[in-house]
């Protein structure tokens, strides 16, 4: 809004606090690369869910719309690049042809879904929206007779890795005396998209969408009472969400050169949605907050539970999986006890601390 | 064009057994603040919900500067040039004053996402002057210092007031109010009478539905009074004051 | 074989199961909005316990089969009674005035907490039930009909005959009607809202405790999983026939069981063997699409009219 006197919208002294969080963002995957290249490819995976979780929050934190099959614009975007980059049918596109046609493709299942639907009330959406994301998955799983497809449950192997020119995102190489890898790689090209993501994601909610799409969140007849054709920005809100889905899932088969339905089951819908709402639904800070310690959490006690039974107990008593996926259940049920509002709330409840400006 | 902005023509709307509007006809001249009272159940709101999209009448229309409102949509009837406010309030709770009114500009605006992402020179000057009308609006009924509150923790006052600086804020022709004074004080009434007066000698023309008979008769120009889904009056508040009719429907006199 | 009745008759016996557990969710969300996730997870316990008790007996006594399925039930349904007065006392009550969404996430936390603490108790396997009864057929025309399929209509018709005794005969039942109409005015009426709350959730985990039995002796078997698909389909049945509805739980439920059935048994005809019996799944959220697209508010629900 104000802009004058700023760029891009972030107030001059707030430079010093970017330039800090860009020297971390850099050195990052080489701190995390001396705990292992695990560790580089879940920051990458963390990058992922930050897309994923983002464009879900401009359905459900910004509009208010309670989207339970967002995994399916996930699905749309990376099995469209699988098959248009693998062995399976022999064609091999470039990723910057593809990824944007996976945001298309994913906007246009998007407004399929919502036309007819998004004139239902809040939970029988979430439900239809649910059943959405199965019926895609339940595709993707069979659809390899008559005709193959999608190679069904075995999914789609060795899909081209990024790469430009000769330049490929998936191996080590040498830059200026540096050795980086594959990961690595990845992961620098994943946080340039990201800061687009984000500060698209800023301008979108700062703006006069943004601001109908919180109206609707609000009041839906209010919102209507005063002009706003509520049909239309909900599907705008649902075509945008679901493009970024589509474009995180090209990423996420690039990056994985294996997509299967596994990968875009019911869980991974709810995983998103409890990012968003775990970290502060509608507040973007939040949403990266909880999509980031989402995808961490899990993997920490992957690495943790482990060692600290046979600290405790001197063996394993409880397998591990099991104990790790509860502390997690219980994690989320914790956190929604105590901070209900997400762990870092709206801008609103702050802003509500500075008010009474001066006339 | 007719001197009448707003013409009902013959409304009739039935929910399952009851008779809400039987026939209601009747005209809003350009620039009056016209009454529409009557007690309670009488299908006041049920109109109101009519003439703004919100139901569709079983039969008759309304007229609309020149226009039929047939089929239109709430959204699309608030494009045409009526707003209106809620008997129970609808802000939006989360979101500051100023917010609510911005919001209220959505309908005379035109940025999309392209707008919003690329942030373009039409796109700038246009959230600029969103924002700068947004705050004249709500130093306008004079809410200015609590712009940056959230609706829900204004005042109930203020929140009537907000209210109405966002009908405003869409560039109505017609600010519809429903019972904008129910819960006010004599000292916050008073001040909503000079409010809406301050709007009409702005040239917005203002339906107004009342509890409050007492603000009616001395703001009105014109007076229509419903009871059990019909009119039975359309005057002069003074005539409407001295019709027998009207009398018996308030039970014998209490009014005036 | 007559292969249409015999899938009506397979898809009647699913819908069944269905319904009870749809009631289970449409009465929570009723009176309070809330989609609980956990409820599917409720089922699978009363599954598993039951399970545990049956084993344990048919291994160590002489009862007669009947008794021993009979004292599985009556140790489940009250393990399962606790078990959802404790996750509405503990996760979802102090939730209650949160932002929408918050319950829900708690509801989808305790359905993961519940499913590795099975898988912690019963193994990640499939555990095989016992089988108990000696199954026999009957013939109804062409088709058969076994003696447990049987005994879940009748018990599954018993059980909701009960169920609409209790809400429209008992004052509790009145209260829970008077909560779910107004929470706040049959509140002020006297009506004790916590109470009502608890005995919903109480009484939809006993008929989930009741489906988990059924459930796990007509497939004989059992897996901490089990709920997930279960439950998810069970909600679909209660959205189907207008949430919130008890009989529109039930009706859904049947319906969707049959829908089901003949789905698996017709699908490949009618697409020309394009798709197999794979798809079953696809069914049920089709059928609920396209419903909830000409008839927003299921198929018995009550429009809910917009108010200004």
């Amino acid at each position: 809004m104000k802009t004058k006197g700023n760029f891009m919208g972030i107030p001059g002294p707030a430079w010093l606090g970017v330039a800090l969080v860009a020297a971390a963002l850099l050195v990052l995957p080489y701190v995390a690369g001396m705990a292992g290249t695990a560790w580089v490819r879940i920051l990458n995976f963390a990058i992922l869910y930050v897309f994923l979780a983002l464009g879900l929050n401009i359905v459900v934190g910004f509009a208010g719309l309670l989207d339970l099959g967002y995994i399916a614009f996930y699905a749309v975007g990376a099995y469209l690049y699988a098959l248009l980059a693998s062995p399976h049918f022999d064609i091999h596109w470039p990723f910057w042809a593809i990824l944007p046609l996976g945001a298309a493709l994913a906007c246009v299942f998007g407004v399929l879904l919502g036309a007819p639907t998004l004139k239902l009330r809040g939970d029988y959406l979430a439900i239809v929206t649910l059943g959405f994301g199965e019926i895609i998955r339940i595709f993707l799983n069979n659809l390899n007779a008559p005709i193959n497809v999608t190679n069904g449950a075995q999914g789609i192997t060795l899909i081209d890795p990024l790469s430009v020119g000769e330049f490929k995102f998936s191996t080590t190489s040498t830059l200026f005396g540096l050795t980086i890898t594959g990961p690595q790689k990845y992961y620098y090209f994943l946080v340039v998209v990201a800061v687009l993501v984000v500060i698209l994601n800023l301008r979108l909610q700062n703006s006069r969408i943004g601001r109908a799409w919180e109206a609707i969140r609000e009041d839906e007849t209010a919102a209507r009472a005063i002009g706003i054709n509520t049909r239309n920005v909900k599907l705008l809100a649902f075509a945008m969400g679901a493009s970024f889905g589509g474009i995180a899932g090209g990423m996420f088969s690039a990056m994985q050169g294996f997509v299967s339905p596994e990968s875009f089951s019911l869980l991974e819908s709810i995983m998103v949605l409890s990012m968003v709402v775990l970290g502060g639904m509608g507040h973007i800070p939040g949403v990266i907050l909880g999509a980031v310690l989402l995808t961490f959490l899990p993997e920490v006690l992957r690495y943790g539970v482990e060692p600290a039974q046979r600290f405790l107990f001197g063996r394993s008593v409880i397998d591990p999986e099991s104990l790790r996926m509860l502390i997690f259940g219980l994690a989320l049920v914790l956190v929604m006890r105590f901070r209900p509002a997400g762990l870092w709330p709206s801008r609103l409840r702050k802003r509500e601390l500075t008010t009474e400006v001066t006339p | 064009m007719s001197d009448f902005l707003l013409e009902t023509r013959s409304i009739s709307k039935r929910f399952g057994g009851v008779q809400a509007l039987a026939d209601v006809s009747f005209g809003i001249r350009r620039g009056e603040i016209f009454g529409l009272i009557g007690p309670n159940g009488a299908g006041k709101t049920s109109l109101f919900n009519v003439l703004t999209g919100l139901y569709v009448p079983d039969s008759g229309e309304v007229i609309f500067d020149g226009q039929s409102l047939k089929g239109l949509k709430p959204n699309e009837v608030a494009e045409r040039g009526i707003a209106r406010t809620f008997q129970n309030l609808r802000l939006f709770g989360n979101l500051s004053a100023l917010e609510n009114v911005m919001i209220g500009r959505h309908v005379r605006t035109h940025a999309g996402v392209f707008g919003a992402i690329f942030r373009n020179r039409a796109t700038l000057e246009e959230e600029e002057a969103i924002e700068r009308r947004a705050h004249e609006l709500l130093k306008y009924v004079g809410i200015e210092r609590r712009a940056n509150t959230l609706a829900k923790n204004l005042s109930y006052g203020d929140q009537r007031r907000l209210e109405i600086a966002r009908a405003l804020a869409t560039d109505p022709k017609l600010l519809a109010l429903d019972e904008p004074a129910a819960g006010m004080n004599a000292t916050e009434t008073a001040a909503l009478r000079g409010l809406m007066e301050a709007i009409r000698s702005d040239g917005i023309t203002i339906l107004l539905i009342e509890h409050d008979v007492k603000l009616v008769m001395g703001l009105c120009d014109r007076v229509a009074v419903l009871d059990y889904g019909q009119k039975i009056a359309e005057d002069t508040p003074d005539k409407v004051q001295r019709d027998p009719k009207v009398i018996e429907a308030y039970l014998g006199g209490a009014i005036a | 074989m007559d292969i249409l009745l015999q899938q009506l008759i397979n898809g009647v016996t699913l819908g069944a199961v269905y319904a009870l557990v749809a009631l289970g969710y449409t009465m929570v969300y009723g009176i309070i909005g809330l989609i609980n996730f956990a409820h599917g997870e409720v089922v699978m316990i009363g599954a598993m316990v039951a399970f545990t008790v049956i084993t344990s007996l048919a291994a160590h006594t002489q009862l007669p089969p009947l008794l021993i399925l009979l004292i599985g039930l009556v140790v489940a349904a009250p393990t399962c009674m606790l078990l959802g007065y404790g996750l509405e006392r503990l996760a979802y009550r102090p939730l209650r005035h949160a932002p929408r969404l918050t319950p829900l996430i708690t509801a989808i936390g305790m359905s993961i907490v519940l499913q590795n603490v099975a898988m912690i108790i019963w193994g990640r396997n499939y555990i095989n039930f016992p089988q108990m009864i000696d199954k026999t057929s009957y013939h109804i025309g062409n088709a058969l009909i076994t003696n447990v399929q049987v005994a879940i209509l009748f018990l599954s018709a018993l059980t909701m005959v009960g169920l609409m005794w209790l809400v429209y005969r008992t004052k509790l039942g009145t209260a829970m009607r008077a909560t779910a109409q107004d929470q706040m005015v049959a509140g002020l009426m006297g009506v004790n809202i916590n109470r009502v709350i608890a005995a919903a959730f109480v009484i939809g985990s006993a008929l989930a405790a009741l489906a988990g039995l059924m459930v796990g002796t007509y497939y004989e078997i059992a897996h901490y999983q089990m709920g997930f698909m279960l439950g998810l389909k069970a909600f679909t049945a209660a959205v189907l026939g207008g949430i919130g509805n008890l009989a529109g739980a039930m009706a859904g439920g049947l319906l969707l069981g049959i829908i089901e059935a003949l789905g698996a048994g017709y699908i490949g005809d009618l697409t020309g063997g394009f798709l197999g019996s794979h798809y079953q799944d696809i069914f049920a959220f089709f059928v609920l699409i396209t419903v909830l697209v000409f008839r927003p508010s299921g198929l018995l629900g009550e429009r809910v009219g917009e108010r200004a």
